[in-house]
């Protein structure tokens, strides 16, 4: 099998009709898992022996949590590339990316607040975890206003990828921020050094939904970078 | 070296030098950003005198009592090391119970007792089954945990 040139893709004339033939796979893929997810979810996974069935709501908030901080270091990463490489595509990848993970930053502090109400006995509280993921919204909203406010595109792509990048320093801060200061947010259920804290059958709901999430992601991405590859070189996308 | 070499060098040295900033402030501000104070943090007066500040530790057991009037609540939080005497006015959260984490909002008294205004219950990170926590209930030889 010869060898992949993955520079090629990094052209938007070529990656406009890998998009395409890729988005309703993953689309496909994140209905099959958010349905088999969710069945998991509010069927199989048992009633929690502190929070009753107020902890359901683990299997929107933790996935959604989780892909509010990496689409943020996937979005970021694209647009070092762009700054490093000076690609198109880069730019456009970035400016895809910044709606999904904004809005799942958003999904992230509702259902956290949702959550926090019937267990903690609030909404909101100014501990360090909740602080760094408000922040982390304002980031993203932060990208997407000055992108959108810069008339020339390439500029905006390169002002955007300058804050994109500045705002890592927060990605860290989010997930540690229940280990390195007293917060009223519990630590992780579920990380790389120790095994899961919580039943089997939760877990597997909980990763189910993430999945679905991620491929949700990328098939919103891959649709909506389309969308601008076809506003801004309308010939590369009208060639194929 | 390519303009691109070039350009990845600067920017991997501006995000380290960011991060390094971002870690000194961080470092710095770290008593700022405690959420709450521990009953051993109070003993050694660290937390603050005079003003409303959050104190956070686990429910002693056998200590919650009710008084007549039905709202008025006292209880003692411990991190096994000090106990802190609280008396709170108002509505407990559901998850509030003995043996489990508690964080308080108000003022030390000079008599030594913290008189809460706000009390929020701080659950830990464990999700099971009831007869899964009955059974490690079990495990342990029956004894409170």
């Amino acid at each position: 099998m010869a060898a992949i040139n993955w520079f090629k893709f990094s052209s938007p004339h070529s990656f406009y009709p890998l998009a395409g033939r890729m988005m309703p796979w993953f689309l496909a893929a994140s209905l099959l898992l958010s349905i088999v997810g969710l069945y998991v979810a509010f069927f199989v996974a048992p009633t929690d022996f502190q929070q009753g069935e107020s902890y359901r709501i683990i299997f929107i908030h933790v996935p959604a949590a989780w892909m509010s901080m990496f689409i943020y270091l996937v979005m970021a990463g694209w647009a070092g590339a762009g700054l490093v490489f000076n690609t198109r595509l880069s730019g456009m990848m970035a400016r895809a990316l910044a709606p999904t993970g904004a809005m799942f930053t958003f999904l992230a502090l509702w259902t956290g607040a949702l959550w926090g109400k019937p267990t903690w006995g609030t909404w909101w509280v100014w501990d360090a975890r909740l602080t760094s993921e408000l922040i982390l919204l304002f980031l993203y909203i932060g990208f997407l206003s000055l992108t959108a406010a810069i008339e020339d595109e390439r500029r905006a792509d390169r002002a955007g990828a300058v804050l994109a990048l500045v705002g890592v320093v927060n990605i860290p801060i989010i997930y540690f921020s229940v280990v390195w200061w007293n917060t009223l947010h519990q630590g992780a259920s579920v990380s790389l050094k120790s095994a899961p804290k919580m039943a089997t059958t939760m877990l597997i709901g909980m990763l189910l939904m993430a999945l679905a999430f991620w491929m949700y992601s990328i098939a919103a991405a891959l649709l909506r970078v389309r969308s601008i590859i076809r506003e801004r070189e309308p010939r590369a996308a009208a060639e194929v | 070296m390519k303009p691109r070499h070039k350009r990845f060098i600067a920017i991997a040295a501006a995000l380290l030098a960011l991060g390094g900033a971002v870690a000194l402030v961080l470092n710095a501000f770290q008593s700022n950003l405690v959420f709450f104070f521990s009953p051993s943090q109070i003993a050694s007066k660290e937390a603050p005198v005079g003003r409303s500040f959050r104190l956070g530790g686990l429910v002693q057991n056998g200590s919650v009592a009710r008084e007549k009037d039905g709202v008025t609540v006292r209880f003692a939080v411990t991190d096994t090391a000090h106990t802190i005497q609280v008396v709170y006015r108002g509505i407990l959260p559901d998850l509030f119970s003995e043996g489990k984490g508690v964080v308080a909002q108000g003022k030390l008294e000079p008599d030594g007792v913290f008189r809460a205004e706000q009390v929020l219950a701080k659950h830990d990170e464990n999700y099971m089954p009831p007869e899964a926590a009955a059974a490690l209930e079990k495990a342990h030889g029956g004894k409170k945990q």
